[in-house]
């Protein structure tokens, strides 16, 4: 049986996780705040350039000129992407990512493709080191300040990884954010390009444009913007989705804080009723054996 | 003249420009180009470098990065990657990062091979316009 004071301690220390556990998910609501308004402001962009692209790669595509990032070949080596976080904390987030991930490459192994893998956050990088896997290109240390040139960077990798012809194909594993309490794990493929999805438009679909190089030069000039694009969105994306999990498991962590201060404060209770009824009970014996020696 | 262009200059982190301005000059992938009111439909990807345009008069100007620009209609769409207005930009940090783009480029001459030559060589000149630009070395 631990004493009272053994008990009051342990009290003490659950109401200090507690504490430390419900800051650190007002840290991860206001930091999901914050991404979620970088990708608002990020909309306008991403929808007017895919707007443009599909629009390019339609005019260019009726001349059959199409640039080689938007053709299929036949596809021996595969790059991965695997996008997670650097920090842990944050629930079945990264977990989820990488049994996924893991799984997505031994079905492409098992289909008889090579594998190149590139990662995004520490947790993949530690997870698939310990796996004994070969990295293309490990990129740490991106959550918290992710930058536009975070995406043109890794966007540049992956183009020329696949116009030099050592990948035939770039799919990229992320996180996406559903809502605050439900992230889904997404497989998009990046490269080759195929078809640039339309967005609804107000434009006339057939305007007299001057292009300044010839439309499927300028194409190629800007396609990389397209796989810039949908890093960044995915980067986005995996962030708020981190911070969402993290405030979801700091929320139950709170919980089972709270959960566990009632059983202990129970318990400890318990421990005083039982000393003091033991108290009562030899002064009670005391004074019967006191009666007994009169 | 009466007819204005509408100037959108939208980067990843927002709507840094949206403004009705009376002309517009930029560095396309073939040259500088200027925008009046009244011009053709145009498209073109933009090089990194200075985008100016001229209000009530006033000259302003702006970094721009990689990107892409749409005339039509007298309205002016500039996408790029990351945008600043000459006010804006950090000249110690483009100081610094003109520091590191040389110092990269001097190894890899020396012939380092784990270093990015063509990132180096952008970073450089990134750097370098936005000097130019911030101590006002641009004059147009």
């Amino acid at each position: 049986m631990p004493t009272l004071r053994d008990i009051r301690k342990k009290i003490k220390a659950i109401q200090g996780t507690k504490k430390i556990t419900s800051a650190m998910k007002m840290v991860a609501a206001a930091k999901l705040r914050k991404v979620q308004d970088s990708m608002l402001r990020y909309r306008p962009y991403a929808t007017k350039m895919q707007q443009v692209l599909a629009d390019l790669a339609g005019a260019v595509e009726t001349r059959g000129d199409v640039p080689p990032i938007l053709l299929r070949r036949p596809v021996k080596t595969v790059e991965v992407l695997v996008i997670t976080s650097d920090k842990g904390l944050c629930g079945a987030f990264n977990t989820n990512i990488l049994r996924a991930a893991h799984k997505e490459i031994n079905r492409l192994k098992g289909e008889g493709l090579n594998i190149v893998l590139s990662v995004v956050g520490r947790k993949a990088r530690d997870y698939f080191k310990r796996r004994d896997f070969q990295f293309k290109n490990v990129w740490t240390g991106i959550s918290g300040k992710l930058q536009y040139t975070h995406a043109q960077m890794i966007a540049q990798e992956m183009i020329n990884a696949y116009v030099s012809e050592a990948v035939d194909e770039v799919v990229v594993i992320f996180n996406e954010f559903k809502s605050v309490i439900a992230q889904r794990v997404v497989i998009n493929r990046l490269l080759p390009i195929g078809r640039i999805e339309a967005v609804p438009t107000e434009q006339p679909t057939f305007i007299p444009f001057t292009y300044e190089p010839r439309a499927p030069e300028l194409l190629a000039m800007l396609l990389p913007i397209y796989i810039e694009i949908q890093i960044y969105r995915a980067l986005l994306e995996s962030q708020a989705a981190e911070e969402a999990a993290r405030m979801t498991a700091m929320d139950n962590a709170t919980k089972n804080c709270d959960e566990l201060i009632r059983k202990t404060t129970l318990l400890a209770n318990k421990v005083r009723q039982a000393s003091i009824t033991k108290e009562l009970m030899d002064i009670v014996g005391g004074v019967e054996a006191l009666k007994q020696s009169e | 003249m009466e007819n204005k262009l509408k100037l959108e200059v939208i980067t990843p982190y927002g709507e840094l420009i949206n403004e009705e301005v009376d002309e517009v000059y930029a560095t396309g992938a073939e040259g500088d180009f200027g925008v009046f009111p009244g011009h053709c439909a145009f498209m073109t990807a933009l090089r990194i470098g200075s985008l100016s345009y001229k209000k009530d008069g006033q000259i302003q100007y702006v970094f721009i990065n990689r990107g892409y620009c749409e005339v039509l209609n007298d309205r002016v769409l500039v996408l790029v990657g990351s945008a600043e207005r000459v006010e804006e930009i950090d000249v110690e940090r483009a100081k610094a990062a003109l520091a590191r783009a040389e110092e990269r480029l001097r190894r890899a001459q020396a012939g380092e091979t784990d270093i990015d030559h063509a990132r180096a060589q952008a970073a450089l000149e990134r750097a370098t316009i936005r000097i130019q630009l911030a101590t006002k070395l641009i004059p147009r």
